[in-house]
């Protein structure tokens, strides 16, 4: 067991914060530090292709389809040193941990070739195509439709709470391929163009005020007939696949986020005295353990993941963190009072702590939300009896 | 950076497992909680037979040269059984206490003996208002763990840190009917007792209070990853409503919450263990919150343990009361949560000036 790093591992840190503090304290600054997703999105597609043209953009990936072939305690550095720099989220997230890694484990070697370098590169951003207002939790009743017409997959249907679809080039989508089928058989995983006439997107105000998520309609929607992932009807293998990738080291870039947010909090109650108050202190120092036991409950599920060992622990990764950032967002408030109430422009647009407040409200949601994360550990993890199911209609 | 056993811990904790799980049964506990708390046969095991009281001794000093990992691995196990030992009072408290700040001849002396087993001490904080006049200590330790079996007490008195025997003349020794009857408590009081300095206090009292807390930390991990275990195999064997009850909701879902919080303090014990072995800055924060995460989860997941066992979970009978008494015994012991945390918030500079 051991925690440290060795010097070749000192040595590629000391490039990695090279290099970025040259570029987000040079031509970058104007991103460095962003907190919102939706803020400078041109920038923010710049700063993808910047990264991946000096090959910082997707680390871990093999170097022939753009990445660095970094050891995992080589990406574990990078994440840190970049969220140290004051790196923005990352506008391609769902891109470099969600599509990138489902295609590098279910795509054939052509799909790796057509769509990993692009992603690498900063040159295609992606979002998510899975929610519909009849399949949210219950994701495998999803009704959108595909079928293959000539040369083509045509789809229709509409997706909910798309992440970023606005500013993304390509959507993975699951659709029903088999007629009449139910639940999880005969779902297709299909990777979209977005920019077609087929394809209509509509933001969705969400209660910051801000709008990062939307609606996606899909009307006559086309993608080439080779845009799938796994075979036909075998979509859901894939998708659940993809559950997996969502707790890798980009958690690590995460947690520097939510280190600056901590930082934030302090600060704000040093500076109106609560950092006196002795239970603003039980909580702040309660925030501190559980940011800690994040870093080294991924460092866990990273080295064993390494080592080739699959660790049930990592199935409570989710409700872990999403819960600390709503509590973050409570403490925030309670530390900042009425003035962490009142938005300082004018407009209806709050400063990053109490946007937290309200933001961290979707943590606990997307992605699983807590109870579907805890029937999972239940299930999973536990060897609890399955949730029974009501009839499928 | 390689956040996992090595092969050689992995042994240590493969053995560990085997040996408490066939020795440390509840029958055997029982008979101990009936008498000093000690299962001396246990004991006798751990020390003599397989040299592990001194795992964290240098091989210089008669132990097996190993380090916090090995001897948190230890105490988990320990924990997991509720295991009748003084693995607190002697390895986790008296034998750092006395291998940081005993001089040559103090740790020629004693950590042997210590490491063997054949000798078992305990920690004392000396009430306040103790004093020492002539090289003898007067006054009183309220609150000893495993205090009726030690031979020998490191006591604290303010700055100082002394050595007592068992059968020093002046000493009375009267056993405290405890809670937890796995880990008893005496009181001492000292009417002019002999009382031999450490050549370093200062230092013994940092390595006892940091290595005590790990070791509470770890058996505090144990404890709660048993309550889990058991809490889960009688959810699927229990049948009501013509259901297993670890098919409902109301159930399962806090049984995951107990494995969130389980899987939190695991990391929480062993990157402090791993901190104190490389001698990290962080080694001081971890430990903080290894005992207030691991001691908040156990108190947690014992409570929880009742709960979903219902009636019988509440009987004598049933084992959960051991982990039920444990826990707050683990939670009290060497700083509460709430005292650890407030030690963390003094790190997280929240008394600096804005």
């Amino acid at each position: 067991m051991k925690l440290g790093f060795s010097p070749d591992e000192e040595a590629f840190r000391a490039e990695a914060a090279a290099w970025l503090t040259a570029e987000l304290g040079g031509p970058f600054a104007d991103v460095r530090g962003l907190t919102s997703l939706t803020d400078a999105p041109g920038r923010r597609r710049d700063w993808e292709r910047r990264l991946g043209e000096a090959g910082w953009s997707c680390v871990g990936w093999p170097k022939a389809y753009g990445g660095r072939d970094a050891t995992l305690a080589q990406q574990v550095i990078f994440a840190e040193e970049y969220a140290r720099a004051g790196g923005p989220p990352r506008l391609n997230h769902i891109g470099i941990e969600l599509a990138g890694p489902t295609i590098l484990a279910f795509g054939s070697d052509e799909q790796k070739a057509r769509f990993l370098p692009a992603i690498a590169k900063g040159e295609e951003i992606w979002c998510q195509g899975y929610s519909e207002p009849g399949a949210g939790s219950d994701l495998a009743n999803v009704r959108t439709r595909a079928w293959r017409e000539g040369v083509d997959w045509v789809i229709e249907g509409q997706k909910v709470w798309t992440s970023l679809a606005q500013f993304s080039d390509w959507i993975f989508v699951i659709a029903r391929s088999e007629e009449g089928s139910r639940g999880p058989k005969g779902l297709s995983f299909l990777l979209v163009p977005v920019d077609q006439p087929g394809v209509t997107v509509r933001p969705i105000h969400q209660i910051t005020g801000e709008a990062e998520f939307n609606e996606t309609f899909f009307d006559g929607a086309r993608t080439e007939a080779a845009n799938i992932l796994g075979a036909p009807g075998d979509g859901w293998k894939v998708a659940m696949g993809l559950l997996g990738f969502e707790r890798g080291v980009s958690t690590l870039a995460q947690q520097m986020g939510f280190r600056n947010e901590l930082d934030a909090v302090i600060a704000a109650a040093r500076a109106n005295g609560e950092a006196q108050n002795p239970l603003i202190r039980q909580r702040i120092a309660q925030a501190e353990i559980g940011l800690k036991l994040m870093r080294y409950g991924a460092l866990r599920m990273l080295t064993d993941a390494e080592d080739g060992r699959l660790n049930p622990a990592a199935l409570t990764y989710k409700i872990q963190w999403a819960t600390w950032r709503r509590d973050l967002g409570e403490l925030a408030m309670d530390v900042l009072g009425p003035a962490g109430e009142t938005a300082p422009g004018g407009d209806y647009a709050f400063p990053a702590l109490p946007n937290l407040f309200l933001y961290s409200r979707a943590d606990t949601i997307y992605g699983g939300t807590n109870e579907i994360q805890r029937n999972i550990i239940a299930e999973r993890a536990l060897g609890l009896p399955r949730e029974p199911r009501g009839d499928l209609k | 950076m390689h956040f996992a056993f090595t092969d050689e811990q992995a042994m240590i904790a493969e053995t560990a497992k085997a040996f408490f799980a066939g020795q440390a049964t509840s029958e055997r506990t029982r008979a101990a909680m009936a008498g000093t708390g000690v299962d001396e046969a246990l004991w006798q095991a751990f020390t003599a037979e397989l040299g592990l009281a001194g795992v964290a001794v240098p091989e210089s000093e008669g132990g097996g040269g190993l380090g916090m990992v090995e001897l948190a691995i230890l105490a988990e196990e320990a924990g997991r059984h509720v295991a009748a030992l003084p693995l607190l009072a002697s390895v986790g408290l008296a034998i750092p206490a006395i291998l940081a700040g005993g001089s040559a001849e103090q740790k020629a002396r004693l950590l042997p003996r210590l490491a063997a087993g054949g000798l078992v001490a305990s920690f004392a904080e000396a009430a306040p208002g103790t004093t020492r006049s002539d090289g003898a200590l007067t006054g009183a330790a309220l609150h000893v763990p495993h205090g009726a079996r030690a031979d020998l007490f490191a006591v604290v008195v303010g700055d100082a840190m002394f050595l007592v025997e068992r059968d020093a003349p002046g000493l009375a020794l009267t056993p405290l009917t405890s809670m937890d009857q796995t880990r008893p408590y005496a009181r001492l009081d000292f009417g002019a007792v002999a009382a031999e300095p450490l050549a370093d206090p200062i230092a013994a009292l940092a390595a006892a209070q940091r290595t005590g807390t790990l070791v509470l930390a770890a058996d505090a991990l144990g404890g709660a990853q048993a309550c889990l275990d058991r809490t889960v195999a009688y959810a699927q064997e229990r049948v009501q409503f013509g259901r297993a009850i670890g098919s409902f909701q109301a159930v399962k879902h806090r049984l995951a919450d107990m494995m969130v919080g389980v899987e939190q303090a695991r990391s929480a014990v062993y990157w402090a263990a791993c901190a104190i072995d490389e001698g990290s800055d962080e080694a001081a924060f971890a430990v903080h919150a290894a005992k207030a995460f691991a001691c908040d989860t156990y108190s947690h997941c014992a409570g929880e343990m009742i709960q979903l066992h219902g009636g019988i979970g509440f009987t004598w009978e049933h084992d959960a009361h051991l982990y039920f008494k444990r826990a707050r015994s683990d939670r009290t012991l060497l700083g509460t949560p709430d005292w650890h945390r407030e030690r963390i918030a003094r790190m997280a500079g929240l008394d600096e000036a804005a």
